[in-house]
């Protein structure tokens, strides 16, 4: 170990033929240029997808644990799945479907209401999992590096099981009400990847956040149960006049439930409305995404 | 060659004060941000928010091959240094290249499950520090060999005793394989047996041609494994280069840090210690404390004598040494101030920070002074020079000589 200076000297300028990225194979070869740079942030750093993209190996265990361990020692176990949009509809059905008497598009309103909590449960469930994922993990920021962004990604990313599950139940209850299933189903996946977009941008912006505010942890669960009312779920969106409509489409889990029953019940999308609420999903990854990147440089101070 | 890390003048600063709380809320952030200006105004904010700089202009460059030990008091800012190097904290200032992979072991089983099998905490534990499934699969049955752990491979971590926890993790870091290993102190953890395979394990990392940068308290295990080293005090690396010369700084100076106490305002009673200077001589297991004293006297008094009470870091006593056990000082007339010398013959002491206090008083129930823990002194190497694991103050602070002879 030299002197820096000393050795600043006689550093040779060679071509760079070595592998930048990866290991490189066997000891000894040094590669010219640095395979990392440690040093003060700027502002806005680059989002460094790359770098996720090599730890996926990580982002894949950390996926099956946080289901592993989501239900272990749970009599019901992944029944749970099931059970928490099930009953809601349940209730719902009662209450708004029969009591109220809330239209609900010609579709008998279980199978309605069921259609629009599947995709609500999944993604409520994923913020509110992803907004306080980071600060569960704190152990890991500060013991070990790895891109950060893969805690919150994980979170949503386990929620797919649980949606997957409760979407069997779905299919019973079409075929029970004889609700034909028509090719509008093969936009379900562009759905739930937009779906799993938006909770990811919602969510790992809050789990960001939420390290330095606490205040996260309590807001959430009271925003997430005030999103049930915004969207239309146990409601149509025909429901309201047709002036105020346009509100909804701010919402871009509006236009993305609509999308959903239109995927399953066989009727024409709303495209510019589909369309508006990928921009809008887009817009709030991609914010989301550079605000993780600023914060994420603190997280092991702070936590 | 070119070296594998370098480093240019990297620091790290932290705010001390009411600034920078874990658990801010947005209220505090909103009440802060409006009493700033008032603060201003009565000029409190200066006093409140001051930055400390646990790191500071730190450079050097480390090389394939060398196993480098970072060297330092507790504080000294060894931790943070291992973090800015693994990525996790971000340096305040400077740069640092790295040519090679790193993987860092700033504790063992990191990200372990309870809930979960050894065998997932494997897989789990392996990935977080870096460990590609391919290579977990190609090291499993080394992995679960070294531990011992087989019988259990399919219980809940939870079950696991914390011994078997600590062999997994360690099994699992010691596959690890990056060019450049980072390893903060987790020699620390397990007993004696595993603590030695542990080393051997380290050792034959070294071995193999890696980089190995390894934090410690512990001598035997620096000279045994590292060939350089440097060494940081309040966060400025005074020293950098052989290991033994650099070890011998560290022993050498850091060792009177707090050896010289001196009363700042004179005592009250008649006789009081003024100044109090400890040093160590020899070496393990045979070392002694020499206490020089010095004592002002305000009025002649009784004949007098004095003791020296050695106590553990935390304050717990350990022992009381009574040169003469009568009063042999005797004060005339006109007599302004007294200096002795005690010689203390110190057990052999386990390595550690051990403090003083000094009395002196005309009968065992007559104290004309008294004062504690004003100084320290620390032992850093074993007194048994064979030994490579580290002691531990639960099994007391002295290792008696002692022998054995197969009969």
């Amino acid at each position: 170990m030299s002197q820096s200076s000393k050795s600043n000297l006689e550093n040779p300028i060679v071509p760079h033929t070595a592998a930048v990225d990866g290991p490189s194979g066997k000891l000894g070869s040094i590669p010219i240029k640095p395979l990392a740079i440690i040093e003060p942030g700027r502002a806005w750093s680059p989002l460094n997808l790359k770098e996720v993209w090599r730890y996926r190996d990580l982002l894949r265990i950390l996926t099956v644990r946080d289901i592993k361990v989501r239900y272990k020692q749970t009599v019901l176990g992944a029944a749970w799945a099931v059970l928490q949009p099930l009953l809601t509809m349940l209730i719902f059905s009662l209450f708004f479907g029969r009591l109220a008497g809330m239209p609900s598009d010609g579709i008998p309103y279980p199978l309605f209401a069921y259609a629009g909590l599947l995709p609500w449960t999944f993604f409520s469930n994923a913020v509110s999992n992803s907004g306080n994922s980071l600060v569960g993990n704190s152990n890991l920021i500060t013991k070990v590096y790895f891109p950060r962004l893969i805690i919150p990604i994980a979170s949503v990313a386990s929620g797919l099981l649980d949606f997957a599950i409760a979407f069997v139940l779905l299919v019973i209850m079409i075929l029970y009400y004889g609700v034909s299933i028509t090719a509008n189903l093969i936009m379900l996946p562009v759905l739930v990847v937009m779906t799993a977009l938006l909770a990811v941008g919602i969510g790992g912006w809050l789990s960001a956040l939420n390290v330095k505010y606490r205040d996260i942890r309590y807001a959430l669960p009271f925003f997430v149960q005030l999103g049930l009312f915004v969207t239309p779920i146990i409601y149509p969106l025909t429901l309201l006049p047709e002036r105020w409509r346009w509100l909804l489409t701010i919402n871009p889990l509006a236009a993305q439930i609509e999308g959903y029953r239109s995927a399953f019940f066989g009727r024409p999308f709303d495209w510019p409305a589909l369309a508006i609420s990928f921009a809008i999903t887009l817009v709030i990854v991609i914010y989301a995404g550079y605000s993780f990147r600023r914060m994420e440089r603190s997280f092991a101070d702070l936590i | 060659m070119r070296p594998i890390i370098k480093a240019q003048g990297i620091g790290k600063k932290f705010r001390i004060g009411a600034s920078i709380e874990a658990y801010a809320t947005i209220r505090e952030s909103l009440v802060r941000t409006a009493k700033r200006p008032l603060d201003r105004i009565k000029g409190v904010s200066a006093v409140a928010n001051q930055d400390f700089w646990a790191l500071r202009d730190i450079s050097f460059e480390i090389f394939p091959g060398d196993v480098v030990g970072i060297i330092g008091r507790n504080g000294a800012g060894k931790s943070t240094l291992l973090k800015i190097l693994s990525r996790i904290t971000e340096p305040t200032t400077g740069r640092v290249e790295l040519y090679g992979r790193i993987g860092s072991l700033l504790e063992v089983g990191t990200g372990f499950h309870p809930e979960l099998t050894g065998r997932e905490n494997i897989y789990m534990n392996g990935s977080i520090l870096g460990m590609r499934r391919s290579q977990i699969n190609t090291h499993l049955d080394e992995i679960v060999d070294f531990s011992g752990v087989e019988r259990f491979l399919d219980t809940p971590l939870k079950r696991f005793s914390t011994g078997m926890q600590l062999r997994l993790a360690f099994a699992v870091a010691a596959h690890l394989d990056p060019e450049i290993l980072v390893i903060d102190e987790v020699l620390a953890v397990g007993d004696a047996e595993f603590q030695k395979k542990c080393l051997n394990k380290m050792n034959g990392v070294s071995k193999s041609g890696r980089t190995v940068l390894f934090v410690s308290h512990n001598t035997q295990a620096l000279t045994a494994l590292c060939s350089k080293g440097i060494l940081l005090r309040d966060g400025i690396s005074v020293c950098q280069g052989d290991i033994n010369s650099v070890l011998a700084d560290y022993l050498g100076n850091d060792r009177d840090a707090e050896t010289v106490w001196e009363r700042d305002k004179p005592g009250d009673s008649d006789i009081y210690f003024e100044r109090v200077a400890v040093s160590l001589s020899g070496d393990q297991p045979k070392m002694e404390l020499i206490v020089e004293s010095r004592m002002r006297v305000k009025r002649k008094f009784n004949d007098s004598f004095i003791s020296v009470d050695i106590l553990d870091a935390g304050g717990g006593y350990l022992m009381q040494a009574t040169p003469r056990a009568t009063p042999f000082i005797s004060f005339t007339e006109g007599t302004a101030e007294i200096s002795t010398v005690t010689t203390v013959e110190l057990p052999p002491l386990i390595p550690g920070r051990y403090q003083i206090s000094c009395w002196i008083g005309s009968h065992f129930t007559e104290t004309i002074d008294w004062v504690r823990e004003i100084a320290a002194f620390e032992i850093v190497s074993s007194p048994s020079s064979e030994r490579t694991y580290r002691h531990s103050s639960d099994r007391g602070f002295c290792v008696p000589i002692s022998k054995v002879e197969i009969i």
